[in-house]
């Protein structure tokens, strides 16, 4: 009897001890990614990237920085995370106030969701080059944003979509019993109550937009100066790092470095901010009537 | 007035309804925009020469997609082999052991982990992994290899893939009912017994389901795995060989896409398989999830 119990607990004591290793681990591996590219980063970097685009012969090793691509991310992400925005709202509104709670129709739009954002961003990007010869348009910023959109819907509508289904049915009963239409219960009341979660998805999707590479590898294009219209083809920060690091120049490769260093330090603030978004805002929500 | 409100709201109705089904449709032209585009080349080659030979040589002519289709189901099957382990253990420990605060905490760490972009990865895989394999390779193994190879792209996949599966197995253990836990104990069972035979049980089919959307996702990772992964396409299981991936096939070929016939129709193809096995995937592990939850 005794032996048996020892053993139970020592098969309880190894298995809690393995499993606690590898959630350690986890947090192990961030930290290991992140000071691994800003120890090979930081020692890169320097002020002249920042300010500069690429001139002549960046690729080699001469002057230049990555200022245009800097600029071209943050136009890509910020547009396709604004246009998503008008896409999905209305849609996640749509399937939670105007649909009965258990609609099959928006039980097949979760879903719809739910796949389109397992669906990698390379297909959107190939996807994208179809509609786009369909169209006749050229690799641009254009492009780039409308493809961006495409992968950015499903991430924005999932995270709208989680804090709406937490907003207490009451709330929607109370508008409806004081006259209000569907729609102005759904775009004056709900919306309020989900603005924080909004911004946390909208901070996510921007996150994942600036970090895409490729999807827009194919629709965006490339280009060595900040873009002035919509039509004209852009550089993206993953893109250039990329590149960078395709070269065979060391000097070329440590820009790379600095360029990853400065991607990861954008795509973690929005990530903490997201985060101080949806603690901060979400203190006055009404949870339980 | 009241007319005017009513009508706000009939045409605010009817637009929203008709953006919902232009989303459903959206999956639909997406494959089908895929297909036509490949056209050309199916009008031209029989499928089953496409999918099952080697030969890809598209100055001749020769669209073979076997090597890339392996190379992929290679890099993904090692991938989910270090990954699965790994991941349920931490979500078990997080979601039966940790306390509120620690698991709190570690969700952080798996969204901040999820939201490093690809390439970031892949640069740190060319940094860290790609001499870590090299050196393994020649020390423990013998084998005189690069570092970029099929262990690498493996091995930089697993650690993204990593928060991902963590986050479905953790939702899914949160979904089992404590009373289920607090039976098996109350019968004596040790934490580790009450996990091991109530609760795993219960949720295997969600763990399975969670390993089908990983498969998933590793299945379409470009960039990380393209740089890491050596891109030379033959069919070797060795994990030490560099390996070539359908989604580096269509990322780094996009340049040279017109200056060969069928070559633009013949890397829609590709993005066309892709497409339609992550669909297949994702399809069947959604639908075993939300029996899953229902269940529950």
């Amino acid at each position: 009897m005794n032996i048996r119990k020892d053993r139970r607990f020592f098969e309880e004591k190894l298995i809690k001890g393995i499993m606690r290793f590898c959630a350690l681990l986890l947090a192990g591996l961030l930290i290991l990614i992140v000071t691994t590219i800003a120890v090979k980063g930081f020692s890169a970097l320097n002020l002249s990237m920042l300010v500069n685009t690429a001139k002549g012969g960046f690729y080699l090793g001469k002057e230049g920085g990555i200022l245009h691509a800097i600029i071209g991310s943050f136009c890509i992400a910020g547009g396709a995370t604004c246009l998503a925005f008008f896409i999905s709202t209305p849609i996640v509104l749509y399937i939670n106030v105007y649909r009965k709670k258990r609609s099959k129709l928006a039980e097949l739009i979760r879903f719809a969701f739910n796949v389109l954002w397992g669906i990698p961003s390379i297909v959107y990007g190939a996807f994208g080059f179809t509609c786009m010869l369909f169209l006749g348009l050229k690799a641009s910023l254009l492009a780039g944003i409308l493809v961006i959109t495409l992968v950015e819907i499903p991430i924005l509508a999932r995270g709208i979509d989680e804090v709406v289904q937490h907003v207490p049915i009451e709330i929607t009963q109370a508008a409806l019993s004081l006259g209000a239409t569907t729609g102005e219960t759904a775009w004056k009341v709900v919306i309020r109550q989900i603005l924080p979660g909004i911004i946390t998805a909208m901070l996510l999707a921007f996150g994942r937009g600036i970090g895409d590479a490729a999807a827009v590898l194919f629709t965006a294009g490339f280009s060595d100066y900040i873009p002035e219209s919509l039509m004209q083809p852009v550089a993206t920060l993953p893109l250039v790092i990329f590149f960078q690091l395709g070269t065979p120049f060391p000097s070329v490769q440590n820009r790379a470095y600095a360029s990853a260093f400065i991607l990861t330090l954008l795509v973690l603030s929005i990530s903490l901010m997201a985060r101080f978004f949806s603690k901060k805002l979400s203190r006055h929500r009404i949870d339980h009537m | 007035m009241e007319k005017l409100r009513l009508f706000k709201n009939r045409i605010g109705t009817l637009l929203m309804k008709t953006l919902s089904f232009t989303v459903l449709l959206l999956l639909f032209a997406m494959g089908t925009g895929l297909f036509l585009r490949s056209q050309a080349l199916l009008a031209d080659k029989p499928i089953s020469d496409l999918l099952f030979s080697s030969a890809w040589r598209p100055s001749a002519g020769e669209y073979g997609y076997l090597t890339f289709i392996f190379g992929t189901l290679m890099v993904t099957l090692y991938a989910l082999l270090i990954a699965v382990p790994f991941s349920i253990c931490a979500a078990v420990y997080l979601s039966e052991y940790a306390k509120k605060r620690t698991r709190d905490f570690f969700k952080s760490v798996i969204d901040i982990l999820a939201s490093i972009p690809s390439v970031i990865f892949g640069l740190w895989g060319v940094l860290i992994i790609v001499p870590m394999v090299k050196e393994i390779g020649s020390v423990l193994f013998g084998a005189s290899s690069t570092g970029y190879s099929l262990l690498s792209a493996a091995l930089v996949l697993a650690v993204m893939i990593l928060p991902f599966i963590i986050h479905i197995v953790l939702e899914v253990l949160q979904t089992i009912s404590v009373s289920l836990r607090e039976a098996a104990l109350a019968m004596g069972a040790t934490s580790w017994q009450a996990i091991k035979h109530v609760v795993l049980r219960k949720a295997l089919p969600g763990i399975i389901a969670a390993c089908g959307l990983g498969l998933a996702r590793a299945f379409g990772e470009t960039m990380a795995v393209m740089m890491v992964a050596g891109n030379i396409a033959q069919i070797s299981i060795s994990p030490f060989e560099p390996t070539y991936t359908l989604p580096a096939l269509i990322a780094n070929n996009y340049g040279e896409m017109f200056s060969i016939p069928l070559y633009d129709s013949a890397l829609m193809f590709a993005a066309f398989i892709l497409f339609a096995i992550i669909l297949l995937f994702n399809i069947i592990s959604w639908i075993v999830f939300y029996r899953v939850k229902r269940r529950l």
